[in-house]
């Protein structure tokens, strides 16, 4: 629709781990056995363009490629497969300062701020060290940078000599947001950046993500598998089914007209705080392994709508209607 | 409200630790009906587990119940011999864990766990205790029973494995079941499956069931009765219905007020500032008071739980009865 570069792009970017066998496997195999190393597609031919200013919801059920794609987008993983664009500049073809900035430029918010914090550093070294090390600020003015980062996560600076463990998980999670900030960077993924913590907690520090991209024109791919989360979020929500992105589509059109199936089935599933007693009615069947996918579409054995087609033929993701696209074999019929 | 199925009055369970006494449960009173829900919500540490474990009498030292009375059909269970207690738990009430390998043995087969766990409590032939076993994993929507029966618990995924740890409460066709966070750690399609299945059981066979959740709109959705924990205290109890939509306690008002739905999208949301109080060595009063807009010097002692409006309960000084339908 726009001509403008967008500051992320995927193209056809796939992302494919391969499980070792493990000794007792090996061991079979000697004896005969004909056990090989498992390959997952944990991204498959992934898609995608991010404007900057944007915030992108991507949701999908545990195993699905979220965090995969995520790391990717970040810079963590590389990709097997396909090109990831940064600002219109394919990132693999950047060497030395133009890739560390680019790596600096996006940054990731985890889950788990305990984990991802180094537990013997303070927090003054914690948010410190990057901008140091990167050369952003002076070695006489990074105190009060510090300073600065805690204050605009709304952490009291006298607190800095502190250790992440006398932090509650609000606290340890601005921690991680001002660790991220310190580098000046353009882009966040957060990645489930809010489940850990309680519902009142979890307010504020979306509360803090909104007011941050206000104030620093920040562009999110926002994880979440919070589906009330995201719709409160962000401009656009992407759905993944093993490895695959089904649907993409504005924030309140998905809502309101989902159009993939198993984004239909996924709505009606959310807990929603509407007071009338309901009755559940679940999608049928789990979530299959992504080892070993099922053939064409791989919602079919959950799919209502699944038909002989289905099972035989990999549905593309086509534009259905302006800016919104969905991954289904019923879009052709019409 | 004779026919409850348990009635808890004034339960204190208390913690003595070397940093001090923690409060984990302190005068905490509800009952519960059969064939009825109860979603019992808070925030991390708010005692919502240490409340269940109080029930099912598993608290272990330097917890100990320290005062008021578990009535399970009328027969106080604080105190019981523990040879008493063993006849009670797992068979007439049941517990369902967040992680499911606090109830399945990882090296036994399904079959061998349900089977013995039927023998455990009654006298019957292995046959008829693995014919059981079989229709107990059919009811909680596992597919091929038969089959599975002879599995071990890695074999099954995450859902799954809940939805044997279920079964096995099940078995004994217990009268209340208590289920701590049960579907937490489960994406929402198999989280939904679930509810599906225990609000039928609930039905069918009349039983009463406590839901442990910190998720509001889980309960919203599955509870007919819901109790709002914060720091070891119930701050309010009445119907599911009119709590959401009309809260009294200001933290309940708070809490519901955060959730994102409830706001405008992209707006901030509204919310409660600080944080919640470890309950050790807590000063008196109103442990919500350093985040209460409406805490005055009248909060500096314990607010009593009044009924504020008819089966509304709320521990409040100024509760918010001005939007008053
Ligand atoms: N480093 C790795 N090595 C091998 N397999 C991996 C690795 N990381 C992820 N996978 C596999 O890739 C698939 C996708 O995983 P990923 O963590 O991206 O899912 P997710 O959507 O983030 O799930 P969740 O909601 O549980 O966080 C899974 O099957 C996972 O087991
Ligand atoms: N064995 C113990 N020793 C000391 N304190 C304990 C013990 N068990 C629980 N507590 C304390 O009792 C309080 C209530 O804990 P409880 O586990 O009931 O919380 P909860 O509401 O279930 O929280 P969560 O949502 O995190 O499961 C907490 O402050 C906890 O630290
Ligand atoms: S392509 Fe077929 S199986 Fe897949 S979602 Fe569409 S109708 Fe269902
Ligand atoms: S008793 Fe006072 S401090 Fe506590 S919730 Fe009520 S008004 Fe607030
Ligand atoms: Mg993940
Ligand atoms: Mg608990």
């Amino acid at each position: 629709m726009t001509a403008a570069t967008p500051i992320v792009e995927m193209k056809d970017v796939s992302k494919r781990f391969v499980r070792r066998l493990d000794l007792a496997s090996r061991i079979v195999n000697r004896l005969g056995g004909t056990l090989r190393d498992e390959v997952v597609h944990a991204v498959d031919t992934v898609n995608m363009t991010i404007a900057e200013g944007e915030v992108v919801g991507l949701v999908g059920e545990s195993g699905c490629g979220k965090s995969t794609l995520g790391r990717v987008v970040a810079g963590i993983h590389e990709a097997s497969s396909g090109s990831l664009h940064y600002k219109g500049v394919d990132v693999s073809t950047l060497t030395g300062a133009a890739a560390r900035e680019v790596q600096l430029k996006v940054q990731m918010i985890f889950q788990d701020p305990m984990s991802s914090l180094n537990p013997r550093l303070r927090v003054e070294q914690i948010v410190g060290e990057a901008p140091q090390v990167h050369g952003i600020v002076a070695r006489g003015e990074l105190s009060d940078y510090v300073d600065e980062m805690l204050l605009r996560v709304g952490l009291d600076p006298i607190y800095k000599k502190r250790y992440p463990h006398q932090f509650s998980g609000g606290q340890r999670q601005r921690i991680g947001i001002a660790r991220a900030l310190s580098v000046k960077p353009d882009f966040l993924v957060c990645d489930e950046a809010v489940a850990a913590l309680d519902v009142s907690i979890q307010a504020q520090v979306l509360n803090l993500f909104m007011k941050l991209r206000a104030d620093f024109n920040l562009t999110y791919l926002f994880i979440s598998h919070d589906l009330g989360v995201v719709e409160h979020l962000s401009d656009r929500v992407v759905i993944m089914y093993l490895g695959r992105v089904v649907e993409s589509a504005p924030t309140g059109e998905l809502f309101e007209a989902p159009n993939h199936p198993y984004t239909q089935a996924l709505l009606a599933e959310v807990p929603r705080l509407e007071s009338q007693r309901r009755v559940f009615v679940p999608i049928k069947g789990e979530i299959p392994s992504p080892l070993n996918p099922p053939s064409g579409c791989h919602f079919h054995p959950r799919c209502p709508h699944a038909h002989a087609r289905c099972k035989a033929e990999v549905p593309a993701l086509k534009e259905i209607a302006p800016g919104r696209f969905s991954a289904c074999h019923l879009n052709d019929a019409a | 409200m004779s026919n409850a199925v348990l009635k808890v009055e004034n339960l204190q369970t208390h913690f003595f630790t070397k940093a001090g006494v923690v409060k984990s449960v302190d005068d905490v009173s509800f009952e519960i009906g059969r064939g009825k829900i109860m979603g019992l919500v808070g925030e991390s540490g708010s005692g919502k587990s240490v409340s269940g474990f109080s029930i099912m009498g598993l608290v272990d030292p330097p917890g100990r119940i320290v005062g008021g009375r578990i009535l399970f059909h009328g027969q106080d269970l604080v105190g019981l011999p523990e040879a008493e207690m063993r006849k009670i738990r797992g068979r007439r009430i049941a517990m369902i864990f967040q992680d499911p390998m606090m109830t399945l043995n990882p090296v036994l087969r399904i079959d061998t766990q349900m089977i013995e766990t039927i023998q455990a409590h009654e006298k019957v032939d292995h046959e008829t205790a693995r014919q059981r076993s079989r229709d107990a994993l059919g009811q909680v929507g596992i597919p091929s029973p038969e089959e599975r029966l002879s599995a071990y618990p890695h074999q099954f995924s995450g859902g799954m494995r809940q939805r044997v740890a279920i079964a096995i409460a099940l078995l004994h066709k217990p009268e209340l079941i208590i289920a701590d966070e049960p579907t937490t750690a489960l994406d929402v399609t198999i989280q939904a499956q679930i509810l599906y299945e225990m609000q039928k059981l609930v039905a069918e066979q009349n039983m009463g069931l406590i839901w442990v959740t910190h998720d509001l709109s889980v309960v919203a959705g599955l509870a007919d009765e819901l109790c709002v924990m914060y720091a070891g205290r119930i701050v309010e109890r009445g119907p599911v219905g009119q709590i959401v939509d009309d809260p009294i306690h200001p933290y309940t008002k708070g809490l519901i007020g955060s959730v994102p739905s409830r706001n405008p999208r992209g707006q901030p949301l509204t919310q409660i500032p600080g944080m919640a109080p470890t309950p050790i060595d807590l000063p008196p009063g109103c442990p919500f008071r350093p985040r209460c807009a409406r805490a005055d010097a009248a909060c500096e002692t314990t607010p009593p739980v009044e009924e504020h409006r008819p089966g509304r309960f709320a521990r409040c000084f100024h509760p918010h009865l001005e939007d008053a339908a």
